[in-house]
Formats: C-alpha cells, sequence, structure tokens
C-alpha cells in the first residue's frame, strides 16, 4: 500500500503554502524524520520531514507551486517491495482531504483529517465581498486599487510612517530579527535598522512600560503585542500609564504609543489565548481603540494611529491577516479615526460589528438578500471615540438593528450601543436590539466546542427575522 | 504523511547591531560568567568636601522640600489637602545630592512620595501645593492631586501612584535618549518597596542589555508603608538586586547630601559613559508614616528620634557644618526666613486659588492632533 505525503499545516490557521523545494528525488530511499522538503507560507519557511520509511515514488506537486492546499498529497512514497506499478491509481485524483487508503497517521480518523483541511472550521470565515465604493469616501475616483492582504497593509502602515518619521519605531517580541511572530513587521529591520526595529525580551508589563515612557519622551513608539493575550502582564501601563496621564497632567503630557497586535480567538488555541479585547479596553477614557476589518482600513487607520497624540489599542486579527482586499495605491492614504463605515446600504435593518466580527454581518447580508431581507452593513472601525451618529441614522432608516461581535456577552460593545440607540432613538425602533456576541464561557479547544462558542451567520440571520417579524 | 517542524523564519540578518546589541565591554560588562560579581558591587566613593556655596545651596534646597512639606502636613491637618498625601521628610539629602549633578535635559521620575523630587528640579512651590489642595493653579490643574504632576520644562516625568511603574517609564525615558543620541542621562527613584515589583526586573534586564543611560536611585527608606524591610525583603541590600543582570550598584549614606552627591556623581559619569544602568541604594529614613493617614505604630519612638537627632538629621549635618564654617547664626536664620517665606507664599496662593472651572472635568483627556509637541 503506496503511502500519500500531503501538504501539512504550520499553524492551525494555515490554510495553504508554496511548495519551495523537493530535497528528495523521484527513486530516493528515505528515513523517517529525514527533510525531504521545504515549504513557505507568507509567515514562515518550514521543513516537511518523512514520518514513514520508504522509496519516493512520484512527487504530486513539483516545486515552486504556489498556493498547495493544507493536506492535499504532494508525493507518494512506495513502502517495501513495492514498485511503480503500485502507483496506479494513486496521484491528484486523490487529492483533497486525506483518504481513508492514506489514513495511516496512527489513530488519525477521516474526519480529523478534515478538521485539518480547514483548521478550526468554527473559524473559516466568509471570503469578503468587495466594500461598496461609497465605503471609502477618502479615496479619489479613478484611484488604483491594489489586492493587499492585511498583514501587508499593516506592514505598509508602519514603514511608511517611519520614512516620514524619524520618532516612530517598533518594539516587541520577535519584531526584528525574527520578522514578526505573525510576519506582521517582514522588512522592517532590513530597512529601518535594528535602532528603529527593537527586539524586546519576553517582557510584557516592562516593555509596554518603556514604550510608555519613551512616547512620554516625544518618540512614537509602536509597541507589538505577539497577541493581546500577553498584553494582560500589560494592562496596568496601558491604563494608568498611558491612558490617564494627560489627564492627570492637567494636559502638561501625555503618551502618544501605539500598542497593537492579534486580538481576538484564533484557532484552536483555547482560553487564555482566544479573548476579544474590544470591550475592555472601549471602558477607558484616554484610550482610542481601533479594531480594523478590511486592508484598507487597518492601512489608513495604522497610519492615523501612528500619527495620533493619544495612546492607541490597535486590535487587529490573526486569522484577517492573511485575507486580501482592495487598498488604494496612494502616496499616502489616511484614514478618520472615529468615523464607521457603511460597507453595504440597506433598508430593512442594520446589523453592526468591527473587526472579524464583520465576516458574520456580511455572510448573513448575503444571505439575508436572497431572502428579499436588504440588510445594512456598517463597520465601526473605531470602537472608541464611537461613531454613533452613523449608527443612530441607519437605525432611523431600517428601525431594526442587530449588533455582532466575538466577545463575551455580558458589557459587550453591543450592549453598551443598544443603550445609546433606545436613549437617543427609541421612537424609531420597531423591535428590540438584539447583540450577538460569543458565548459566555471561557474559549474551549475542541474544534467542535470551539465552533459552538463563538458567533454563526445563522445566529445573526435568526436575529434578523426575529426583529423582523419573518417567519 | 509527513510532519512538519519549522525553522528559522527566515533569513537572520546577524550583521546587524543596532542599539539592541551590546556596543562595547565595559569592566562591568566583561566578566565571564565564573567571574566573581566583586565588579558589580561597588565601593561609593570618598566624600568630598562641599565649598561654603555647595553647603549653602543644600541647605536651602533641602530646608525648602522640608518646610514645604511641614506645610503641606499642617494643611492635610486642616482638611485642605485630601486624598493621599506622601511627605518627604527625613530623606531631603537624597533628591538633593543627586539634583547637584544633573545636567540640562536629564529626565527624573519618581512614584508619589514626589513634592521633594519636584522642588529639587526647581518646580514652582506654589504650583505644586496648589495641586495639593486641588486647585486650578496647580500643576495639573488640579486634576492630578500629590502623586500626579509633570513639568516638561524642568524634566519631571511624574510623580506615579503605582508601586514600580515609574522604573519601567523611567527606562523608557533613557531609552529616549539612546535611542536620540544625546548625552543625557534619567533619575528613577523607587523605594524598598518598589524594589521588589516584578517590572522592576524586566527593566533592568533591559536597560543592561541595551546599555541604557539610567541611574536606579533605590530610595531605602526601611518601610515598604509599614512593612520592613526585614520583613518584605530577602535580600536587604537593595544595592545588590542588578547583580543578575549585571548592573553594578553602590550603597550610599543617603543621609549625608555629600555623600549623595559624590556617588550621583560617579554613577553619572559611568552611565553617561555608555556603560549601561548602575544602582544607588540610598540608606535613608521618613520621619513621617507612610502618608498622613498612618501613625506609623510599626515602628518605636526612640527609632525615629535616633534618625531624627543632629548627628543624623541630613539638614542639621549641613547647618553645623555652616556654622562651623563661619556662617553667623543669624545668617543661617536669614535663610530659614527667607524659605518660610517661600513656602508661606505657596500656601497662600493655594488656598485662595480657585478650584477648577467645572469644565475642566472634561478637558485634557485626549489631544487634538497636531497639539503634542514634541
Amino acid at each position: 500500500m503506496t503511502i500519500e505525503i500531503t501538504m501539512p499545516a504550520l499553524s492551525p490557521t494555515m490554510e495553504e503554502g508554496n511548495l519551495a523545494k523537493w530535497l528528495k528525488a523521484v527513486g530516493d530511499k528515505i528515513e523517517p524524520g529525514e527533510v525531504i522538503a521545504e515549504i513557505e507560507t507568507d509567515k514562515a519557511t518550514m521543513e516537511v520531514e518523512a514520518a514513514d520509511e520508504g522509496t519516493l515514488g512520484k512527487i504530486v506537486v513539483d516545486e515552486g507551486t504556489e498556493n498547495v492546499k493544507v493536506n492535499s498529497v504532494i508525493a507518494i512514497l512506495l513502502e517495501e517491495g513495492e514498485d511503480d506499478s503500485a502507483l496506479e491509481g494513486a496521484g491528484p485524483s486523490a487529492n483533497g482531504a486525506a483518504s481513508a487508503d492514506a489514513d495511516d497517521t496512527g489513530g488519525k480518523t477521516e474526519a480529523a483529517s478534515d478538521e485539518r483541511e480547514t483548521p478550526a472550521e468554527g473559524k473559516v470565515h466568509p471570503e469578503p465581498k468587495k466594500p461598496e465604493p461609497s465605503s471609502l469616501p477618502e479615496v479619489p475616483e479613478g484611484t488604483e486599487m491594489v489586492q493587499t492582504t492585511v498583514r501587508e497593509a499593516l506592514r505598509d502602515a508602519m514603514a511608511e510612517e517611519m520614512r516620514n518619521d524619524d520618532r516612530v519605531f517598533v518594539m516587541g517580541e520577535e519584531v526584528a530579527e525574527y520578522q514578526g511572530a505573525y510576519k506582521v513587521t517582514q522588512g522592517l529591520l532590513d530597512e529601518f535598522g535594528a535602532r528603529r526595529v527593537v527586539d524586546t525580551p519576553i517582557t510584557e508589563h516592562g516593555f509596554a512600560g518603556v514604550g510608555v515612557g519613551a512616547a512620554m519622551a516625544g518618540l512614537r513608539p509602536i509597541v507589538e503585542f505577539m497577541t493581546f493575550n500577553f498584553a494582560m502582564q500589560a494592562i496596568d501601563h496601558i491604563i494608568n500609564s498611558a491612558a490617564k496621564t494627560r489627564y492627570m497632567a492637567g494636559g502638561e503630557m501625555g503618551s502618544p504609543v501605539v500598542f497593537r497586535g492579534p486580538n481576538g480567538a484564533a484557532a484552536r488555541v483555547a482560553a487564555q489565548h482566544s479573548q476579544d479585547y474590544a470591550a475592555w479596553y472601549s471602558h477607558v477614557p484616554g484610550l482610542k481603540v481601533i479594531q480594523p476589518y478590511s486592508a484598507a482600513d487597518a492601512k489608513g487607520l495604522l497610519k492615523a494611529a501612528i500619527r495620533d497624540p493619544n495612546p492607541i489599542v490597535f486590535l487587529e486579527n490573526e486569522i484577517l491577516y492573511g485575507q486580501s482586499f482592495d487598498v488604494p495605491k496612494m502616496d499616502d492614504f489616511v484614514l478618520p479615526i472615529g468615523k464607521a463605515r457603511i460597507h453595504r446600504s440597506g433598508k430593512d435593518v442594520t446589523l453592526v460589528s468591527f473587526g472579524i466580527g464583520m465576516t458574520y454581518a456580511i455572510k448573513a447580508a448575503d444571505e439575508l438578500a436572497e431572502m428579499g431581507i436588504d440588510a445594512e452593513v456598517i463597520d465601526l472601525r473605531t470602537i472608541r471615540p464611537m461613531d454613533l451618529d452613523t449608527v443612530i441614522e441607519s437605525v432611523k432608516k431600517t428601525n431594526r438593528l442587530i449588533t455582532i461581535e466575538e466577545g463575551f456577552p455580558q458589557s459587550s460593545v453591543g450592549d453598551y450601543i443598544a443603550n445609546q440607540v433606545q436613549r437617543r432613538a427609541f421612537d424609531y425602533l420597531d423591535a428590540p436590539v438584539i447583540s450577538i456576541a460569543g458565548k459566555d464561557v471561557p474559549m474551549p479547544y475542541a474544534a467542535n466546542l470551539e465552533k459552538l462558542a463563538l458567533p454563526n451567520v445563522g445566529e445573526v440571520i435568526e436575529a434578523v427575522k426575529a426583529v423582523t417579524y419573518k417567519d | 504523511m509527513a510532519t512538519s517542524r519549522e525553522t528559522a523564519a527566515n533569513k537572520r540578518s546577524s550583521s546587524k547591531s543596532g542599539p539592541a546589541r551590546r556596543t562595547s565591554g565595559g569592566a562591568k560588562k566583561a566578566a565571564t560568567p565564573d567571574q566573581g560579581q566583586s565588579d558589580l558591587i561597588r565601593k561609593p566613593p570618598e566624600i568630598a568636601k562641599f565649598t561654603t556655596e555647595e553647603d549653602s545651596q543644600a541647605y536651602r534646597d533641602m530646608l525648602l522640600i522640608r518646610r514645604f512639606e511641614e506645610k503641606a502636613g499642617q494643611l492635610y491637618g486642616r482638611g485642605l489637602i485630601g486624598g493621599f498625601c506622601h511627605l518627604y521628610i527625613g530623606q531631603e539629602a537624597v533628591v538633593t545630592g543627586v539634583q547637584m549633578v544633573l545636567k540640562e535635559g536629564d529626565q527624573v521620575i519618581t512614584a508619589y512620595r514626589d513634592h521633594g523630587h519636584m522642588l529639587a528640579t526647581g518646580m514652582d512651590p506654589k504650583g505644586v501645593m496648589a495641586e495639593l489642595t486641588g486647585r486650578r493653579g496647580g500643576y495639573s490643574k488640579g486634576k492630578g492631586g500629590s502623586m500626579h504632576m509633570f513639568s516638561r520644562d524642568k524634566h519631571f516625568y511624574g510623580g506615579h501612584g503605582i508601586v514600580g511603574a515609574q522604573v519601567s517609564l523611567g527606562t523608557g525615558l533613557a531609552f529616549a535618549n539612546r535611542y536620540r543620541g544625546n548625552d543625557n542621562l534619567c533619575c528613577t527613584y523607587f523605594g524598598d518597596g518598589a524594589a521588589n515589583q516584578g517590572q522592576v526586573y524586566e527593566s533592568f534586564n533591559m536597560a543592561s542589555l541595551w546599555d541604557l543611560p539610567v541611574i536606579y536611585i533605590i530610595e531605602n527608606n526601611q518601610y515598604a508603608m509599614g512593612t520592613s524591610v526585614t520583613r518584605s525583603s530577602a535580600e536587604t541590600h537593595f544595592n545588590q538586586r542588578g547583580v543578575s543582570f549585571r548592573i553594578p550598584g553602590m550603597e550610599v549614606d543617603g543621609m549625608d547630601v555629600r555623600a549623595v552627591k559624590a556617588a550621583a556623581e560617579e554613577a553619572a559619569e559611568f552611565v553617561r559613559g555608555g556603560n549601561g544602568p548602575i544602582i544607588l541604594e540610598m540608606k535613608t529614613y521618613r520621619y513621617r508614616g507612610h502618608s498622613m493617614s498612618d501613625p506609623a505604630k510599626y515602628r518605636s519612638k526612640e527609632e525615629v528620634d535616633k534618625m531624627k537627632d543632629r548627628e543624623h538629621d541630613p539638614i542639621e549635618r549641613v547647618k553645623a557644618r555652616l556654622i562651623d564654617g563661619g556662617m553667623s547664626e543669624e545668617d543661617v536664620k536669614a535663610i530659614d526666613k527667607e524659605i518660610r517665606g517661600v513656602i508661606n507664599e505657596a500656601a497662600e496662593f493655594a488656598q485662595n486659588d480657585p478650584e477648577p472651572d467645572p469644565s475642566e472635568l472634561w478637558t485634557d483627556i485626549y489631544a487634538e492632533d497636531g497639539s503634542e509637541a514634541a
């Protein structure tokens, strides 16, 4: 029986990668543990080790092939005693999820293999649709659009601001020589050198304070947290040192620092590594809190954040890093902080979300359209200061409001919006506001439970049906 | 099936050696792992005699702090100062001696026992006292209070209410000096209590790793609030707290302004020389409780009285030298009178200045774009 070698996943969120190089040729004997190939993603390069003994019978995916799906067959190994005739029937046609035949990895079931192919299924977010043109009023008509990942957009924003202002520098764990734990700072060390791209020890509390101190002294630090979960160690400096200083100093001193990094649930990393801090930081006067969804917003808002004289919490999302969006090709594309974006106009119901929550809202709006319900989708983009005017104007038109976020339900961003809307637009509401959030549980690890813990498109559609009194 | 192993993510640029790398192997840094740590535990320098001018200046500066704090205590007793109020009485020599060696642009940051530091950097006693009484003429327009004042002009960066936070922040101020390539240093003050906070050691590590120009001044006044150092600290020689990070330290008589100045001078030279941080443990003593609301029952009256006597008190020691050196009692009294005048004026201002306008509730939360000075 031949053994299929499949494209490995480097991380739970990896869906595809490039086959950079084969280190073995057809006919070569292979021992378990031998490095047989190199693959790369936008985040990292890795070696593929053989798990089994045999002879390389067939290379299915040639080196240099890009965008090879995780778990697709890349080569076939002949077991002892087998020859090329065993290859018949094997190959690309057996592609896709590891077949039961190839299931010789010791207990790995087909279902589990499926799970790997679409890592953490609950986290496979709907493909973004192009935002409506009206959603970027800051962009002149006819501007060329470039497909850019959120990761690249963030990097470009930092690089552009660093070119413009010597006071701007990046510090954090693995930001320099490793090129960023999530590769957001890729290339910055090469361009700007170690003075301005500073690797720190693993000491969030300490380096957050160092960043705030440097900001007080007039520099413009970008402090990267590998994830915002680790910023819990540093939250005292974010709130007590950064957010409150200007007020306590009567305006004499501030701390223009940007704290940024991935926030919220990634995939299959369990409770301590999966939390959305939007509501937490949005509670604090003195902070501005930005949580972009698209690459254009990520770029335009990060540039604005770096220039802003106030401390900023900039919440990114690991799952969105690899997603591509149109970004306007402009010399200096800066977006206003505190302005929501109408992603899609509609008249029947308003869906308000931000960050990765937008993926549920957009998908739901698409499905609702097919049912004849015309949803308006608003991307808040900034959580604090919040553009409630845009939300309220929309509610006055649609008379119905659903909010969507991945964070915990109690004291959520959506609850705050609901409160403000009932105070400012009570007479316009034809139904209670429903806020959809993550479930009120720590994030579980198991794939099925994780999926249950997060919001989903079905919940959004059910909520819309409830407020529009459909079936 | 195949397994995978992550390797170096990308090409390493090992040729890069920016500020995140040691630039020199000074005496402190040259030690090998098996070498002793004797080079890190330094003897304080010989105490240099002060000139009459230096003694006279130190006397004025320390007396200003003492009289200010006494007045603050009185105003607190009369209900004119609210909240927490931590007095610096007894520790005046520390900040006064250190300030004598600083130059323009050197930064100062400390925790909440901060009035002395502000006065030493030259901040106006009226503005400090008015902040204590919560008036609009206070340094923070009455919105910060005793623990939170700042002055860009005097390079005073607070005034922080969270024990130990100022150590990371001060390390960041030093980072900015290093980043700009200037010749300034940051004096980061903290107490024996803060010395047990985790972020202190995170900061030590980075400051040493990056050779940041920072003098860590540990004001060991023997009590972390009400807990004596022997009950709170496994290692009570705070000058040795940097050994694990290859930061040298010395123990200094913080009750003798000349000893403080001599040690600060050596420390400043070391730090400005690009050798990274240094620790000065100032053995000192606060005469009052931790804050105004602390009756200080955890220590005996005899212990306090002993420190307050003429032989120990930092101000009395300078005064004795001035008189020994030929200054007349009248001249000394004239200084006392002048200082009292300054303090009375400050107290007067702080009581008569109006409270902040109610509209100030909503100001200074955010800076407008472009309003932030570099």
